[in-house]
C-alpha cells in the first residue's frame, strides 16, 4: 500500500468521522421534530430531507453547487464575507456526505422515537419534568439503539460518498481525493493491484459497519 | 380540596361533554369502553385540552377555557397510574420511584425513595428492571413513583384491568389504604363492576361521552346501565 492510499485512507476517514458527527447532532434533533411535534410542511420537510438518498449523488451535488458554489445563493455571502470558499476544499467533501447520509440518520431516529410508547414520555410530563429532561432521560435512552444503528449507518455511507463529492470538493490529489475516488483514479489509470487493496479495504470496513448496525438494532430491552 | 369539572370536546365524530364534582373521597368513572372515561383524565392531567370548561383541583384552576388558564401537565401535581403503568423499561424499580421526585437533593430523595419502597413492600427489588418483576409488584411500583411527590389528585386509568383476582383484591387493599393515609381525591377508571362498587365512594358511570347517573354506590343501582353490566357479569352483586 503507497502513501497516496494511505492518504485516501486517512482524509475518508477524517471526512466521513466529521460528517457523522455533524450528522448525529442535527439528524437527531430533526428526527425529534419529525417524531413528535406536528407543524405545517412537515411532510414537505421529511421529503426534502429523504431526497438524497435516492437522488443520483450527482444531482445533489448539483444543487450543492447551486447553493454553495462561489456563485451560490450561500456561497456568495460566504464569499463576499470571508474571502474564502467552501468548494473543492475537504469542507466541501465533509457537505457532500452530511447531505448525502443525513436521511439515514434522520429516519432511523424518527421511527426510533415513534416507536416508544407515548404513555412514558406522558408520564414523565405528568411526574413534572420538562421536555427537555424527558428527551434526556426518557426519550434518547429508549431510542439510543435506534440513534446507534443510524450513526453507524450514516458513517457507512459517508465513507462511500463519491457522486456529490466528485461535483463540489473534486478529485484532487493530496487534498480531496478520498479513497472512492482513487479508487476510480487507479483503476482509470490501470493500476489494478492499489485499486484492489483500496477496493477490498472499503468493502470490509462498510460490511463491518453493516453488522454493528444490525448486532445493535436486534437487542431490545 | 375536592376536584370540580366541566368539559367539553368533539373528536373525530366523539362529543364528550361531562360535569361532575367530588370531595377528598374515591370516585369511580364506570361504564363500557369508548364512553369517554380516559378521556376525562387525560384532560384532568393536562394531557389532552378541551375545547371549553373548567378544572378546578382544590383552590387552583387547572383549566379554564373563558381565560385561556391551562396549567401544563409538570404543574398540575397529579399522579397518573397509566392502564399499562408506563413504566421506565430502562430505569430500576428505585429509578422508576425516584424519577417522581424533582428538585430535592439526593440524600433527601434517597430516604423518600426508601419510605415508598418500604410502603409498598418492594424492599429487595430496588436494582430490578420493571420486566423482572412480576405484575402485582410493578403495579405497586407504579403507585409508588406517582405517589412519590405528594400529588393533589391521583388518576388511575384501569390499572387492575391486567390482573387476575386475587391480586385483584389485594391491590384494592392497597388502594383503600393509600385513599384513607393521604386524604387526596382519587378517581379511578374502570368497566369492573364489582370493582366500582367495592372501591367507590362516588360512582360516576359516563355512557357516549355523557354522565348519565352519578352518586354513593346505593343510589345508583337501578341504572340501566348498571343492570345490563349485572347481567352481563352473572349477577355478581
Amino acid at each position: 500500500m503507497n502513501s497516496d492510499l494511505w492518504f485516501s485512507l486517512r482524509l475518508s476517514l477524517q471526512v466521513a468521522l466529521s460528517a457523522t458527527v455533524l450528522i448525529v447532532l442535527f439528524g437527531v434533533a430533526a428526527g425529534y421534530l419529525l417524531a413528535r411535534k406536528n407543524f405545517r410542511g412537515k411532510e414537505l420537510i421529511d421529503i426534502l430531507f429523504t431526497l438524497p438518498l435516492v437522488l443520483p449523488p450527482t444531482v445533489t451535488g448539483y444543487y450543492l453547487i447551486i447553493l454553495f458554489g462561489r456563485n451560490g445563493w450561500i456561497g456568495k455571502v460566504l464569499y463576499a464575507w470571508t474571502g474564502w470558499s467552501l468548494m473543492f476544499t475537504w469542507y466541501a467533501a465533509v457537505l457532500a456526505s452530511f447531505v448525502v447520509a443525513l436521511p439515514l440518520m434522520i429516519r432511523t431516529t424518527r421511527a426510533a422515537i415513534e416507536s416508544i410508547d407515548p404513555h412514558l414520555i406522558q408520564a414523565s410530563f405528568t411526574l413534572g419534568h420538562s421536555e427537555m429532561e424527558t428527551v434526556w432521560r426518557v426519550i434518547l435512552p429508549l431510542a439510543h439503539r435506534g440513534l446507534m444503528a443510524g450513526g453507524v449507518l450514516s458513517f457507512a455511507r459517508a465513507l462511500g460518498e463519491f457522486g456529490a463529492t466528485l461535483m463540489i470538493a473534486g478529485n484532487i490529489p493530496g487534498k480531496t481525493n478520498t479513497l472512492p475516488l482513487t479508487i476510480y483514479t487507479l483503476a482509470g489509470s490501470g493500476e489494478w493491484s492499489q485499486a484492489q487493496i483500496a477496493v477490498i479495504l472499503l468493502t470490509l470496513a462498510s460490511a463491518f459497519f453493516l453488522y454493528w448496525a444490525n448486532r445493535t438494532t436486534r437487542k431490545v430491552f | 380540596m375536592g376536584l370540580s369539572l366541566n368539559l367539553f370536546k368533539k373528536v373525530d365524530g366523539f362529543t364528550l361533554e361531562v360535569e361532575w364534582a367530588i370531595e377528598e373521597e374515591m370516585a369511580v368513572l364506570f361504564g363500557f369502553s369508548g364512553a369517554g372515561k380516559s378521556m376525562t383524565l387525560q384532560m384532568i392531567a393536562g394531557l389532552m385540552t378541551p375545547e371549553r370548561g373548567r378544572i378546578i383541583l382544590g383552590d387552583e384552576v387547572l383549566f379554564d377555557g373563558h381565560t385561556g388558564i391551562n396549567l401544563s401537565p409538570q404543574d398540575r401535581s397529579i399522579g397518573y397510574v397509566f392502564q399499562d403503568l408506563a413504566l421506565f423499561p430502562h430505569m430500576t424499580v428505585w429509578g422508576n420511584i425516584a424519577y417522581g421526585l424533582r428538585g430535592p437533593s439526593k440524600k433527601d430523595a434517597a430516604v423518600k425513595v426508601a419510605e415508598m419502597i418500604e410502603i409498598f413492600h418492594l424492599e429487595g427489588l430496588e436494582k430490578k428492571r420493571p420486566a423482572a418483576i412480576s405484575g402485582g409488584q410493578q403495579q405497586r411500583v407504579a403507585l409508588a413513583r406517582a405517589l412519590i411527590r405528594q400529588p393533589k389528585l391521583l388518576l388511575l386509568d384501569e390499572p387492575f384491568s391486567a390482573l387476575d383476582n386475587p391480586l385483584r383484591l389485594e391491590m384494592h387493599q392497597y388502594l383503600s389504604g393509600i385513599a384513607r393515609k393521604y386524604r387526596l381525591p382519587v378517581v379511578l377508571v374502570t368497566h369492573d363492576l364489582h370493582e366500582a362498587y367495592r372501591l367507590g365512594d362516588q360512582i360516576i358511570i359516563y355512557a357516549d361521552g355523557r354522565v348519565v347517573q352519578a352518586g354513593p354506590p346505593s343510589q345508583v343501582r337501578n341504572n340501566d346501565l348498571i343492570l345490563k353490566a349485572k347481567t352481563f357479569y352473572n349477577g355478581i352483586l
